[in-house]
Order: C-alpha cells, then structure tokens, then sequence
C-alpha cells in the first residue's frame, strides 16, 4: 500500500539541500496534496551530515517516513547517500550527485573514502535504480557550483509525472531574485540530464 | 491560503495575531527561531534576554502590566527559569503568559533528555502540547485565553519534531494582534503578588483549587479529542507520538491529548470503558500513563515503548510488535558496511582551535562549557574534560583548584555564554579567592544556535544598536587583576598568556577575541603547501581542521575552498612548508 510519496534529501551541512527539499515540499502543497517537511538543525551546520525528509500524500500524520519507505533518495554526498539506504523502498530511485566530501576522519588519514561502488552495491539490496548524477560538474560548467542541488531536483522532477511549470513557479518564489535565471536554468539543465 | 510553516513559525504568528505585547527569551535549539520570527512582526518587544531566568521575569513583568506575554527557551532553559515558574505559579498574573518550551528527545543538541511535562505537575500549572504545526499557532492562543480565564502561566511544549517540521497552516492574507495594547494602568494587590510566607501560604489553597477547575476545564477543551475506529485497540496519545502512532495504528481509536495536564479523568474512563485495550504512546517518561493508571484505569505504555532517545515510526512500530499487536516487517534491514562518520566540527578558520590547540599542548585540564567550543573535545583536539550545563565551567574549575590537582585546570566558556551565568562564578573565583585561570572565548556572537545577539554585540533582536557591555572592563571591575586580552589566531601569544596567568597567583583571566568566521564568512587567503619541503609528518593535522588534508602520497594538501587562511595549520609546521598566499595574492 502507497498511500504517501517520500522523499529523503541528504548531504552535507552547506550543500544546499535545505532550499532544494523546500522547493518539494511547497510543489506538493501546491498540487492540492497534504505535505510535511521535516529537518533537524543545529550542529548540523558544523559540517555534519544533513537531511531532510518531505513527504506528500492525501493526508500525512507523522513528518518523517519509516525506514524502507523513502520512494525517492536525493544524495548530494556518495557516502551520504549510503549511508542514509536503509530508508529507501524496495525498487526505490536513489538519485546521487557525483561528488565526494572527505570528513575530518577521512581528511586526516584515520578513516578511508568507500569506493563509489561499494556504496552503490549497498543499495543492490533494495532496488536497481541507482543514479549517478553529474550534479556538480553540470554546475560548475553552468559557472555556479551551488546549484547542484537544483540539477538535481531538476532530475528528480523528470522522474514524476507532474508539469515543469509547478516546479518553476515555486523556484522562483523560494529563490532571491537575482539567482532565479540560474537557477530555472539549472533545473531545466537538470530535467534533461535524464536521457 | 496554506502554508507550509514550521512549528516556531507557526508559534510566533500565533503569539502576534493573539497580541502578545511582550516576548523574551535566550536562544537555545529547538526553540530559537520562535522569537527570531516574532521580531518581524510590528508592534511588539521582543528580546533576547541573557538567560531563560531574566526572559521570564520579563515576560512576568509585563503579564503584571496587563498585557500578553511569552517566554520562550529549550528544555534545559526552564531549569534555569524554574524560580521564577514556581512564583508566578502562585501569584497568577493579569495578562495572559505562556511560556514555550522546546524538548529535546534524542538529544539532537543538547545535554540531557528531560520530559518538561513533569515541570507542569511540579509547578502545579497547565500544559498544552501541539502536535503539527496549525496546532502550534491555535494552541498558544488557546493558551493565553487559559491563562487569563485560570489566572495561571501556561506551559506550551514543543519536541524537536514539532518545532522544526514544517506543516500546512491555514493562514489569513492580513492578520492582525487581538486588543488594543494600550499601556494599563498597574493593577495592585500585594496579597497576590508579594509573595512572602504569609501571603504564599494563603495561595497555596489557590493553587490546588485552580488545577481541579483546569482538570474540570480539560473534559470539554477542544484541544483533547476522540477520534473513534475500531474499538479494539485505542490509543491515548499527544505531541509528535501522536502523528506516528496514527501512521501505525492506522484502524485504533484515539484520545488525542492536547492538553498534557492536568488530565481529562471522565473523559479518560468514558474512552478507556469502550475499548479492548488501551495503550499510552508517549515519548521519554512514562507520564501520562502513571496517572491513567492511578485513575485505576488498565493501562500500558512504557513495557512496550521506550523511555529512552526520539519516537518515530519505526520506533512506534517496533513497540506494537511487541506489543502483539502487528508482525515484524517483511522487508529485510539493509546492512550497511562501517562507514566513515561525519560529527559536527569546528570550522576550518574557527577562532576556538587556537585555544584548544594550545591548552591541548600544554595538558591542562579543561572544565569545559557549552557552546561551538564543546566540539573541542573531538579528536585530534580533545581538550576539553568537562561539559556540563551552560556556565558550569567557571564554577567547576573553582571546586578542582579547591581540591587541588597536580595538573593546571583551566575554566572555558563563550560570550554569551559568560552574559548568560558565568558572571556569577567569576565573581565566586575572586571572592573566594583561588588560583583559577578562567578563558573567554568572545567570537561576538552566540554562534552555536544560529549568530544571535547577545549583550556583548552592540545590537539587540530587532537589530537596532545598544550599548554593548565591555567583557574586559567587567571582569576587571569584577576584582581581576590579571586580564590577557590575546588574538586565538596567534597560537605563541596564546601559549604566552597560558603560561603568564599560570604563573600568577589568585585569579586570572584570558580574553581570546576575534569574530566568528562562519558569521563574517572571511576568507584571508589560503594556505599552500610547498611539497618539496613537505615530509608527511602530520604535525598540522593536529589542528583538527576538514581544510586540511592528508593525500594519497601521504603528503598535506589543502583544500582551498574550505580554508580561510587563519594560519593555524601553518603556524605548527615545523619545516616551514606552508606558506599563506594572500586573497587575490595570486
Ligand atoms: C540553559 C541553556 N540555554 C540554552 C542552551 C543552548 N545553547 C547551547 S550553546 C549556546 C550558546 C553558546 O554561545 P557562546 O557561549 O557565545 O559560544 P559560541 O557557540 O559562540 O562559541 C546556547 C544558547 C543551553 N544548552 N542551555
């Protein structure tokens, strides 16, 4: 039984990911659907691992899903979207940016960085779809890294039924003035990522 | 029109279109944005006090003026209060008073798990609790009309959940406060408001008899309903346990607790006589099911539920499990390898390192405190010792150099941390006289909940300037006589001042100042690494910094987009092979 769509935005603290699961959040209110977002700060903000879960449905009781029921696991971070893979439903879409951020262990040679297909063969044991995104690169060419995350949605988008002007219509709302030609571009930019 | 709202937005629109005149609070997660929020909206006085024990009083003082108050903190925040709770739980007040506070199950970011429902039967006023954010709006303007109504403060309780998702709110195009907030004139009655023995015993009976008549107005509050299923199964529930017990007793029947105390007993009894069995679904203590029981109702909660970390579904659904009540899932966990941790860190460019760095050198015991610089104890730093409660340090490290130690204790707080109570100890140090060496870490900011202001910034919550009290002025007209103002960016000046104070007998007291790099977002340059000088030792490491980075060879390399050029790295390498090139320097 289906009777909510969850999604799961997840990456490290600066990467975004608030502005991007907020631009779902008011889509799914803005498509007549219930929808709650809910997100912890706090230290997070010390370069810890973020994230943030939105979820739609007709009527939504508690604002996080249960563990395997994320439909939709949106990962700025390769080791962040392992690490958060237990939420996600059997046959979910993990959709990844192709970006590695050490942490301290790691940086300081204590700990080593899971090779990328370590971390995608973790997901073998939910479901096939696993999308590996160039985020960052699409960002950067574009002359602004900080808009992976709206690639990235824009990738996500393609992948639900609903028309591209809802989503367009609340970037524009929830981004300051003069970075809303980028990023709708970004978005767009991020829609045709999917062949 | 619906909006998506989190809880402490949707608390603050509540407190404006409800016209509270007055808020105070002292910033603490997850109750900070409540009054960051409010401060937007016109025609009222919002603060940040220095601590939850002022913002209170505050708020008191103006429900004694006659007008709609609020008083917002985290849970740890009403211990601080608590005085000031258990008086105007005698005295009542004019206005209406509600003082919101933020639990925080699971401990996202704080020291302890305290359930603040037991500070409502302890100080004997009402409780109401919020479930979504509409909720959170409606609620704080049922409970100003409470308070007024039961000449009673009304404790509003949030958990981490609840303050920090965001829900639809049904919000009006242009809302405006309820009354007119016209200054009143003071109502005086020395009987109910000076609270010395003689007129406090004549409250007490007040008291007891308000909380049977909140217990008689509980039965019909439309905050506390039944939602009828099956009558096989039915839930008492409230909060955020409620919205995960409705995901997974999806047919139970529900009394739906708006009002956590005191309790509906009828009402209760009327739910618990028509259904099969009855369930209490609460997070951390057991306290609504204690007194369902003692209603010699049957009863079961905590044998299931744990009293221990954050519900959520899972959680919720692993105590039905074995409760009997639904099989274990199907779906298989998925394993998961170890993979590396990400903890919060100190900031690369962050001013604390420089201290820490030094103290860790030197071995000295650290009598820590709360704030960014509690992140000091992570390795490869590790220098603090003790973190307990907000301006414990400096009272602590008074009672280690009372019982003497052969190693040099060293007491570290933050600014706002030293306006919030670490001016008290201070003067303890002195008074009584040890040979304790207490740091400030004045980065001008309360930065570990979000950069507020504080009393040392200059500028106030509606952002308009003040008069910023000198930390260096008051710790000398405290008595001290030995003051080392230092740059933490400059680690030999540092270690100086360490090694001066700790040659000084009696008190002593080092400011280490500079701003919060985070806040001001500066960037001085980076550091490059000469690689032909570079043998891989890792001394620089030791700062603890994410910029800077062992590579595959082994050698250091830095990241530039992380590294603020503070130096500190830099200055550690001891075959001089960093160098700092200067913002635009190339
Ligand atoms: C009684 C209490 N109130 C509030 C908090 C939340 N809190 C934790 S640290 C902190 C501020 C620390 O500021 P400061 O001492 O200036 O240190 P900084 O984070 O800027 O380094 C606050 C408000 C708390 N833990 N306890």
């Amino acid at each position: 039984m289906v009777d909510s769509i969850n999604f799961l935005f997840v990456g490290v603290g600066g990467q975004g990911i608030i502005l991007v699961s907020d631009v779902v959040a008011d889509v799914g209110l803005k498509l007549g659907l219930d929808a709650k977002k809910s997100e912890i700060h706090g230290m997070s903000q010390r370069g810890g691992s973020v994230e943030s879960h939105v979820r739609w449905g007709d009527k939504v009781y508690s604002p996080i899903p249960a563990k395997g029921e994320v439909n939709y696991l949106v990962a700025m971070e390769i080791l962040e979207a392992g690490r958060w893979a237990p939420y996600l439903a059997p046959d979910g879409e993990a959709i990844i940016n192709n970006q590695q951020i050490a942490s301290l262990s790691v940086s300081s040679g204590l700990a080593r960085y899971p090779e990328t297909e370590r971390i995608v063969n973790i997901f073998a044991q939910r479901t096939k779809n696993v999308h590996l995104v160039e985020g960052l690169a699409t960002a950067r060419r574009m002359g602004n890294p900080a808009v992976a995350g709206v690639v990235l949605l824009g990738y996500l988008s393609s992948m639900l039924q609903y028309d591209e002007a809802a989503w367009l219509e609340v970037i524009e709302k929830r981004v300051p003035a003069r970075f809303v030609k980028l990023n709708k571009e970004a978005f767009v930019e991020g829609r045709h990522l999917r062949g | 029109m619906k909006k998506l709202l989190s809880g402490n937005e949707a608390i603050a629109l509540g407190a404006y279109e409800s016209g509270v005149k007055v808020a105070a609070a002292y910033p603490g997660t997850p109750s900070t944005e409540i009054l960051e929020n409010l401060a937007k909206y016109p025609g009222l006085w919002a603060e940040w006090s220095p601590n939850e024990k002022v913002a209170l009083d505050v708020a008191i003082g103006a429900a004694y003026a006659g007008q709609r108050a609020l008083a917002t903190m985290k849970m740890v925040g009403l211990n601080v209060a608590a005085d000031s709770l258990f008086y105007v739980a005698y005295t009542g007040l004019v206005g209406g008073l509600v003082i919101v506070t933020a639990d925080d199950p699971g401990m996202h970011s704080s020291q302890n798990e305290q359930d603040n429902r037991q500070y409502a039967r302890f100080a004997k006023v009402p409780m109401v609790e919020p479930s979504d954010s509409q909720e959170c709006k409606d609620f704080v303007g049922y409970a100003l009309d409470i308070s007024e109504r039961f000449d009673a403060p009304v404790l509003l309780r949030t958990t981490t959940r609840v303050a920090h998702s965001q829900t639809a709110v049904e919000v009006e195009e242009r809302s405006g406060p309820q009354g007119d907030g016209e200054p009143k004139s003071y109502k005086r009655d020395k009987a109910k408001y000076v609270m010395v023995p003689g007129y406090a015993r004549a409250r007490h009976p007040v008291v007891e008899q308000r909380l049977k008549d909140l217990a008689e107005f509980a039965e019909t509050f439309e905050g506390n309903r039944i939602e009828w299923g099956s009558p096989d199964l039915g839930i008492i529930s409230g909060g955020i346990a409620y919205q995960y017990a409705r995901e997974v007793f999806k047919d139970a029947s529900f009394l739906k607790l708006g009002m956590s105390y005191p309790l509906p007993e009828r009402k209760i009894k009327e739910f618990a006589s028509k259904v099969k069995r009855l369930l209490v679904v609460e997070d951390l203590d057991p306290f609504w099911e204690e007194q369902v029981r003692l209603m010699g109702v049957e009863v079961e909660g905590k044998k299931y539920f744990p009293m221990i970390g954050e519900f959520s579904p899972d959680v919720v659904r692993a105590g039905a499990v074995k409760a009997g009540l639904m099989e274990e899932k199907a779906l298989a966990p998925v394993e998961l390898p170890e993979l590396p941790g990400r903890p919060p860190i100190l900031c690369p460019g962050c001013r604390h390192r420089g201290v820490f760095f030094v103290l860790s050198k030197l071995k000295a015991v650290v009598n820590g405190d709360i704030g960014c610089y509690a992140l000091g104890v992570n390795p490869p730093l590790a220098a603090v010792d003790t973190t307990g409660c907000m301006g414990a340090s400096f009272g602590v490290v008074h009672g280690v150099n009372k019982a003497g130690i052969v190693e040099r204790a060293v007491g570290v707080l933050g600014d706002s941390t030293f306006f919030h109570s670490g001016i008290a100890p201070l003067i303890n140090i002195v008074y009584n006289g040890s040979n304790s060496t207490t740091i400030i870490l004045d980065n001008h900011t309360t930065a570990m909940t979000g950069h507020q202001e504080n009393p040392g910034t200059g500028r106030t919550l509606l952002g308009e300037p003040t008069d910023a009290i000198d930390i260096e002025n008051l710790v000398r007209a405290i008595g001290v006589k030995d003051v080392r103002v230092v740059d933490p960016y400059d680690l030999k000046a540092v270690e100086a001042a360490l090694k001066g104070a700790f040659a000084t007998e009696g008190p002593s007291v080092i400011i280490a100042t500079g701003p919060c790099v985070l806040k001001t977002r500066e960037k001085r340059g980076v550091i490059v690494v000469d690689g032909e000088r570079c043998n891989g030792c890792g001394l620089c490491l030791r700062v603890g910094c994410a910029a800077v980075v062992r590579a595959s060879d082994k050698l250091v390399r830095i990241d530039e987009l992380q590294c603020t050029g503070c130096t500190l790295c830099m200055q550690t390498c001891a075959r001089k092979a960093m160098s700092l090139v200067e913002q635009g320097g190339r």
